[in-house]
């Protein structure tokens, strides 16, 4: 038979033993919108390392992954199949009365008042290009 | 012809022998997005049991239970709604019933099934049994947020007009009341699990709304004007869903829009309580079912990751990385287990809440939505 480990609670301070690993932005704040400087660093710092893993890959685009990004990612507002949903349809049959840069445009710098975000964090200006081809003709990627 | 006949009755007597009666309570379906499928699993088992296939599109796809746990009515963004039945595993019925729509729900009685609609904007009423349209309520806006509530009533609000409709239909047609000024571009709402509190949050001001739907005639009430959406615009690459607003205890927990926060909300004056920072902007906050923890998981490009919070401290006390594209977290009912689909590692995994140890990973296609069936007995689920 097995020995019954006994456990007293409520003598020693650090109550049920288990001390939560410290995190450093991860204190309640009642009021007070606190960590944004640190949203702002890491988002310049996600940019940085995105940018800088696209230099890298400047001239190699990966069609696979703009694809993913844009069925995946795009897709929560505009549908799986671009169809639209929150967002309007994206199909090409709808987009064409818009040319490449406007659509660049558009990816980069979103929409003011909409829901629509600027991508300009997360995709260069080449990639931005790459998927609005891709918008209009998505036969020829 | 006589022998076929005796071996036809062998047949069926053994297949009758061996016909166990199906147990569902520990079952649940994963939506499979890209597929157009649903994975069958037991809970209790970690396995899964059959795939469904012939449902459609259903990206962004989400399902409720008839009240005897056999049946799933799926709802799928291509307007299809879907009746799965999961003793059998067959589709039992199927209507595509508008062009593009984003959830439903099942009234308290199990009588009907309601699908909202962004084209055409509304929301349609079927029989549960049969899957005919009994109502057609066209809102004129993308319509977001439907819950049941009870007294055979659905709650809905819409996008574009910013109004919250209460539609009951104790008297067989449906009688609508409309609430005007609940803000601008509701994105999604909620209601807690008494049925009394209906919040929406919004996307187009700073705050979100609520409504006590225990009044005779609700009124808006403002709850976190300013906590912080409008100050300083934040890209939002990803909706929050607010489906997972579980009370804590005294308090809710909410994604914040665009920040990388979750916000504590105290249950009965509607005040904020406290935030907590988080690794991104947050997707899904959803409390264990006994509010002890809350797991959070984010939008791209940080959706890789999940942090859990101690309800208490409101700290975090976990972070981990599950892998690529986590997009929905479902918990055991009793908060034992939590069910995790990673839709890139084409994985559905299984963690210990309380040691955070992974138990079982399980194939699946793209998977997104976990449901288990004992979302059957929760008003708003």
């Amino acid at each position: 038979m097995g020995s019954v480990a006994h456990k007293r609670l409520g003598r020693r301070p650090t109550l049920g033993g288990r001390e939560a690993p410290s995190h450093g932005e991860g204190r309640a704040l009642p009021g007070v919108a606190a960590g944004r400087s640190g949203w702002a660093a890491r988002a310049v710092l996600t940019t940085a390392l995105l940018v800088a893993t696209s230099a890298f890959a400047a001239d190699v685009l990966d069609p696979n992954a703009l694809k993913r990004l844009v069925h995946q990612d795009c897709g929560s507002c505009h549908g799986l199949t671009l169809k639209g949903g929150l967002g309007p349809d994206l199909r090409a049959q709808n987009l064409q009365h818009y040319d490449v840069d406007v659509l660049t445009g558009v990816i980069l710098d979103g929409i003011p008042d909409t829901a629509m975000p600027p991508w300009r964090p997360l995709v260069t200006e080449e990639e931005a290009e790459w998927i609005a081809h891709y918008l209009l003709e998505p036969e020829d990627q | 012809m006589k022998r076929f006949a005796l071996g036809l009755m062998a047949a069926l007597m053994m297949s009758a022998a061996q016909a166990e009666p199906t147990a569902t309570g520990d079952l649940g379906l994963v939506i499979e997005r890209a597929t157009g499928s649903v994975l069958l699993v037991d809970q209790s088992d970690r396995a899964a049991l059959a795939r469904i296939e012939g449902l459609g599109d259903l990206s962004h796809a989400s399902l409720v239970y008839s009240p005897d746990e056999r049946f799933a009515y799926v709802f799928g963004r291509d307007g299809g709604l879907t009746k799965v039945d999961i003793v059998t595993r067959q589709i039992a019925g199927r209507v595509v019933q508008a062009g593009n729509a984003i959830g439903g729900a099942i009234s308290d009685d199990g009588e009907l099934v309601a699908v909202s609609n962004y084209e055409p904007g509304g929301v349609r009423v079927f029989d549960a049994d049969t899957l005919e349209m009994v109502a057609d309520i066209p809102t004129g806006s993308k319509t977001i947020g439907l819950v049941d509530a009870p007294g055979r009533r659905f709650v809905f609000t819409m996008w574009d007009t910013g109004e919250t409709w209460i539609a009951d239909f104790v008297g067989g047609a449906p009688e609508i009341t409309k609430i005007e000024d609940m803000g601008r571009n509701p994105y999604d709402a909620l209601i807690t699990a008494n049925g009394r509190t209906y919040i929406t949050g919004l996307f187009g001001e700073d705050g979100l709304t609520a409504l006590d739907l225990w009044s005779d005639s609700p009124e808006p009430i403002r709850v976190l004007p300013g906590y912080g959406r409008g100050q300083e615009e934040m890209p939002v690459y990803k909706m929050p869903h607010l489906e997972g607003w579980a009370l804590t205890g005294r308090e809710f927990v909410l994604p914040a829009v665009g920040h990388p926060q979750v916000l504590w909300v105290d249950a009965e004056t509607l005040t904020e309580t406290g935030r907590t920072q988080t690794h991104g902007q947050p997707v899904f906050a959803m409390a264990r079912p006994d509010g002890r923890q809350v797991w959070v998981n984010f939008a791209h490009p940080l959706n890789d990751t999940i942090q859990v919070i101690d309800s208490v401290s409101k700290q975090i006390i976990h972070e981990f990385k599950p892998g690529p594209a986590v997009l929905h977290m479902e918990f055991t009912p009793r908060g034992h287990e939590v069910w995790i689909s990673v839709r890139d590692a084409n994985k559905v995994m299984v963690y210990d809440t309380q040691t955070f140890e992974k138990l079982r990973e399980i194939e699946a296609e793209s998977p997104s939505g976990i449901f288990f069936t004992a979302r059957a007995h929760r008003t708003g689920l």
